[in-house]
């Protein structure tokens, strides 16, 4: 069950915080053991500077929230991280490997995988289908072994078989034959996860996870996502809610107007002047998060109805 | 009037040869636009660089095989020039471009500064180049007649030219057919459905869409090589009328399936055959002349494909739960 | 692209196959009374085409003419032809000339029937009858039999002489159907030429802008790329035609109607069918193969009441004038002021009027206008209607700048107009007029350099390499990707 922290869950989630207890709560902090590494990236839409990152560590293995108000380019960033953008200038390393101006695909290749906001489950294709174009090193991707099934079906098998176990890890073994489009949307968000997972990323990096699913299946999100830091991959998310990033992240990172204003543990970043005023400066109607919202007697109940919905 | 022979006629065009070129023609556009989504609209571009490709070869006095390969080769780099600048834009770029591209080759191909090579607009005879081809045949000159059916067995509208014409067709369905099933069609697919999602999970799109473009213009190039096959390399008839034709057989039969192109270009062609001689028998010349009967199945063509891509996109053996007429 | 993909749970609905059915009826009955109207035209043809026969798009002709070796036509002499089209005879007439209508392209075997050539004569290469000749649709192929002593040394010079077939016209070809503008005969670099040319080139620019404006408006605001909208353009040209040379208006009045019935399809075809289609959720692909199916089925009717033949707006020769070294008609000057006004119109449309800057909000952003209380579907009402006028004067001034305009006359501007909206940047009216311009340009200076019959070619190698360094255009701008 996801939703319970279970005993390897809260190991991995002590020794990331014990891993982060040292760095300072600023900006641009130097990690420990950092993932990714970028350096001065901007990135300009008609005069006006989109992302303009001076310089931000990930720590691998850790989940780390990208947050901010509306428009504070958060999504932008990540398209330039991902090579589904250029950037006007910046460089950035991933596991030692440079990244910069390199094309998606190969980005998705190095280990990084990314997830959309809007989500981008393959509609007309089954879920099974949907898996296995996430699984990598199949010959048979090749024009011309594709020619020669005896050449590929082999890898087909091995890719169906870690596929079948992802779609029951997330829950969607049932609907393993039907039509992406027929899913609901937060069944969707998990297929875009779970598909994501299919190439083994070393680094995983969703894009609003949350935007758009119901609470029920919120939690079950988060719990996914816990899972996939536990299992020893290291999460990047955006998000523009706070209190949905609180509960799960180990590390948040505040962007606000394209800069990096603010680091550090979930707790402390709520409190920083700096991030305060940038929600309440830029948008004073944006809800900050509302505790109560989420306290033990609402989880418990919105776990209850999860349990029951299934 | 006389529906025997009406009938007979219109059976004639099943298995005719020009249906078994723009049967094939249609396999090439399915690979581009029912497998991977590319808006190919200048896919007469590529059977007429083909024709000319292996016409101008082949009276060079180059072999049939070299010859083929060099139509194949034509289509090859045409595709390449093509999908470099487009492949990375939007879709309606590469339809502009295509379409702008099929017309630079029948312009080009047309030009009396090209006479010597191409025939300008007079094109190339058909015996100029068909004999390579007929030699291959391994059966005697002659006709021979199946039920009403009585063609030559090896000149020009032939028994051989129909042969090979469907046999290389039904290797193409099978092609389709493998390809569809295979790893690969599953990346093409996903790129149809939404590219951005495929390289995320890091395919190289491109590379795939240029696969397809190059793939689709070869079937296309010999498509057109059995176009001219019987007839002549007119520029001028095979330029964008004859795209558009296409596109309506595919739709007509069903993209991204495999045999929907086939019976596409069968219905299609069979169709329009049959309501020409219908007219031609029914109606007095005095009221429509024989030109403007051809010209009324040309409207009926037109009225047709809008109405076929409003009400039934999916053709006759497409399932619309799976086609996404999407650009990319 | 905006969202395009086909509406998983749509079901057919009725009223729209019940508006479309009436509209395409509603076209048929005025094309119809069109035909009624004009009897003399439609049905001129046919009392003299008895034994001639016009090439089009679905006819190719086989043609000849038998001349004895003094020179006098030979008449009633039978010719055989067999071919993919079966069998087929034809008698030469009075003049001697001959011709046999083919439907089906490709190979004829023409037998002259040496028994029925008067007595005495013979053919000069005996070896070349039968012979063999290659018809294409929309051409004319010659096959001759030259009559006479036999030819010294056998057959050897049986071929250069005289081309075994000469197609006459090519109406499916761009370049064919429009004629050669004045001064861009004639060859090598000279400073009067280049300006002869380069006036050309804006005379042809500007016409051409008045077309291609109004496909990157309705590009703009729907994004539609709009593959009909050449038939505007001759649809234009054609209703000038009706009435000067049908009705027997004035050439002014004449070209007005035009315009406005032009602008008035453009209104129709919104409210019948592109409206109809965006409610229903077509997507943009879908909706381009539609154009693509109307802009066939358009031009065949064109075809069907019209011919193929080109089409004179007026016909008493123009007057010309001299500025310098460029000669230029005082028709085509008074087009080139009313293409300036216009132009100018549109643009004080553009950047001076509420709608018309609701139109480059709708452009722009079709939801945030519609949330600024603009009517979103009024202002593409507008656009199309706009676009449609705009094109049909294009047709008219273009049809009149050549001297005639036929069913494809705006069919073969199609793809240097597109090319012109490329190059501005798809959707940017103003691009659009700075494209036509540069495209114009190219169209007439590349004949110095390259063959006047490939020089529609040269202006679409320089769309592609244009997409290939600047894929928005000259004046469009990168937009945020994702």
């Amino acid at each position: 069950m996801p939703t319970e922290p279970s005993p390897a869950a809260t190991d991995a989630r002590a020794a990331v915080a014990a891993a982060l207890r040292d760095v300072p709560h600023v900006p641009g902090a130097p990690k420990p053991d950092p993932v990714l590494i970028a350096d001065d990236v901007r990135r300009m839409f008609g005069g006006v500077n989109a992302v303009d990152v001076d310089h931000v560590e990930v720590q691998r293995g850790a989940i780390t929230a990208l947050i901010g108000p509306n428009g504070a380019g958060k999504t932008t960033f990540f398209n330039l991280l991902t090579g589904f953008d250029k950037p006007n200038s910046g460089k950035w390393t991933f596991d030692g490997r440079s990244l910069g101006g390199v094309a998606a695909a190969r980005v998705a290749r190095a280990g990084m995988v990314r997830t959309f906001q809007l989500t981008k489950a393959l509609n007309r294709m089954t879920v099974m289908e949907n898996m296995r174009l996430g699984a990598t090193a199949q010959p048979g991707e090749n024009l011309f072994a594709a020619l020669v099934p005896a050449v590929w079906r082999p890898r087909e098998k091995a890719i169906t078989e870690q596929a079948e176990e992802l779609l029951a890890r997330f829950k969607l073994d049932t609907k393993r034959d039907d039509f992406a489009g027929s899913l609901s949307g937060g069944q969707r968000k998990l297929l875009e996860m779970a598909r994501a997972l299919m190439a083994k990323p070393q680094m995983i990096m969703l894009d609003e996870p949350m935007a758009g699913v119901n609470p029920a299946l919120t939690q079950s999100l988060l719990g996914h996502i816990q899972a996939l830091r536990d299992d020893g991959m290291t999460v990047l998310f955006v998000e523009h809610d706070m209190h949905m990033v609180r509960h799960i992240s180990d590390w948040v990172v505040v962007m606000t107007e394209g800069r990096i204003v603010a680091e550090g543990p979930p707790d402390s970043v709520m409190n920083n002047p700096a991030v305060i005023d940038a929600y309440l400066g830029a948008h004073h109607d944006t809800d900050l998060g509302d505790d109560a919202l989420l306290d033990d007697a609402v989880l418990e109940q919105l776990r209850t109805e999860d349990e029951e919905a299934r | 009037m006389d529906w025997t022979r009406i009938l007979t006629n219109v059976a004639g065009e099943f298995f005719a040869p020009t249906t078994a070129a723009y049967a094939l023609a249609a396999v090439g556009l399915n690979i581009h636009f029912g497998l991977t989504g590319l808006l190919n609209m200048g896919q007469a571009g590529f059977m007429l660089l083909g024709a000319y490709g292996f016409a101008i070869a082949t009276i060079a006095g180059w072999p049939l095989w070299a010859a083929v390969l060099i139509a194949i080769a034509a289509a090859t780099i045409f595709a390449l020039i093509l999908g470099i600048p487009t492949l990375k834009l939007r879709g309606d770029y590469l339809a502009i471009v295509t379409i702008a591209a099929a017309e630079i080759v029948r312009l080009v191909g047309r030009s009396t500064a090209l006479t010597e090579l191409t025939g300008a607009s007079s094109g190339l005879r058909g015996n100029q180049y068909k004999d390579t081809f007929q030699d291959a045949s391994p059966f005697d000159d002659g006709t021979w007649a199946l039920g009403p059916f009585e063609y030559a067995v090896n000149a020009s509208n032939s028994w051989w030219i129909r042969i090979v014409g469907w046999v290389v067709v039904g290797l193409a369905c099978w092609l389709v057919w493998l390809l569809i099933r295979s790893p690969w069609g599953r990346v093409l697919k996903g790129i149809r459905e939404d590219e951005d999602a495929v390289r995320s999970l890091g395919k190289n799109v491109y590379s795939y869409k240029m696969q397809a473009l190059v793939l689709g213009g070869v079937i296309g190039s010999l498509a057109g090589i059995l176009y001219v096959l019987p007839r002549a390399v007119q520029p001028d008839s095979m330029g964008r009328s004859m795209t558009f034709f296409i596109w309506t057989i595919l739709l007509l039969g069903g993209a991204a399936t495999v045999f929907g192109p086939v019976l596409g270009s069968i219905i299609f062609w069979a169709v329009l055959a049959l309501v020409k001689l219908t007219l031609r028998d029914v109606v007095p010349t005095t009221f429509l002349r024989s030109e403007q009967i051809e010209q009324f199945g040309w409207i009926i063509v037109g009225v047709a494909l809008m109405l076929l891509i409003i009400f039934r996109p999916q053709g006759i053996l497409g399932d619309k739960k799976e086609l996404a007429i999407n650009a990319h | 692209m905006r969202s395009a993909v086909l509406d998983p749970g749509g079901t057919t609905t009725p009223p729209l196959a019940r508006r479309i059915a009436a509209l395409l009826l509603l076209a048929l009955t005025s094309v119809t009374l069109l035909l009624v109207a004009t009897p003399a035209r439609a049905q001129g043809p046919v009392a003299s085409a008895t034994a001639a026969c016009v090439a089009d798009a679905a006819t190719g002709c086989i043609v000849g003419t038998l001349r004895t070796e003094a020179g006098e036509p030979v008449v009633g002499a039978v010719l055989n032809v067999v071919g993919p089209q079966g069998e087929l005879t034809a008698t030469s007439d009075a003049t001697g000339r001959w011709s046999v209508a083919v439907t089906e392209p490709g190979e004829y075997e023409v037998t002259l029937d040496v028994a029925t050539i008067p007595a005495g004569e013979a053919l000069r290469d005996p070896a070349n009858n039968p012979r063999t000749v290659a018809v294409g649709l929309g051409a004319s192929a010659a096959a001759l039999f030259p009559l006479g002593a036999p030819a010294a040394g056998g057959g050897g010079g049986d071929t250069g002489d005289e081309p075994s077939d000469s197609p006459t016209t090519g109406t499916d070809g761009g370049a064919a159907a429009v004629p050669t503008t004045p001064g861009s005969t004639g060859s090598g670099v000279t400073a009067a030429r280049v300006a002869q040319l380069t006036v050309n080139g804006l005379v042809f620019g500007t016409l051409l802008a008045l077309a291609s404006v109004g496909l990157s408006l309705i590009y703009g605001t729907t994004g539609l790329s709009n593959f009909a909208h050449g038939e505007q353009v001759s649809l234009g040209g054609i209703l000038a035609y009706v009435g000067t040379q049908l009705v027997g208006l004035p050439l002014i009045p004449s070209a007005i109607i035009a315009v406005a019935l032009g602008a008035a399809t453009g209104w129709l075809q919104d409210a019948g069918l592109w409206k109809p289609l965006r409610r229903r959720g077509v997507g943009m692909i879908q909706q381009m193969i539609v154009t693509i199916g109307l802009s066939m089925a358009i031009s065949y009717v064109f075809q069907f009441f019209f011919g193929a033949g080109p089409l004179r707006i007026v016909t008493d020769t123009p007057t010309s004038v001299s500025i310098g070294p460029v000669r230029i008609t005082t028709t085509t000057l008074w087009s080139l002021a009313i293409a300036a006004i216009v132009l100018g119109g549109v643009a004080y449309f553009l950047l001076g009027t509420r709608a018309g800057r609701a139109t480059r909000a709708v452009a722009d952003n079709p939801a945030l206008a519609a949330a600024s209380g603009i009517s979103v579907n009024g202002m593409i009402r507008i656009v199309w209607t706009l676009g449609a006028g705009l094109a049909a004067l294009g047709g008219v001034l273009i049809g009149l700048y050549f001297g005639a305009t036929s069913w494809y006359s705006g069919g073969a501007l199609l793809l240097l107009m597109f090319a012109a909206v490329t190059l501005g940047g798809l959707g940017a009216a103003f691009g659009a007029l700075a494209g036509s311009i540069v495209i114009g340009l190219v169209v007439e200076l590349s004949s110095l350099w390259i063959p006047t019959d490939m020089r529609y070619a040269s202006a679409l190698v320089i769309l592609i390499l244009v997409l290939l360094v600047r894929p928005q255009g000259i004046l469009g701008r990168a937009t945020r990707v994702g």
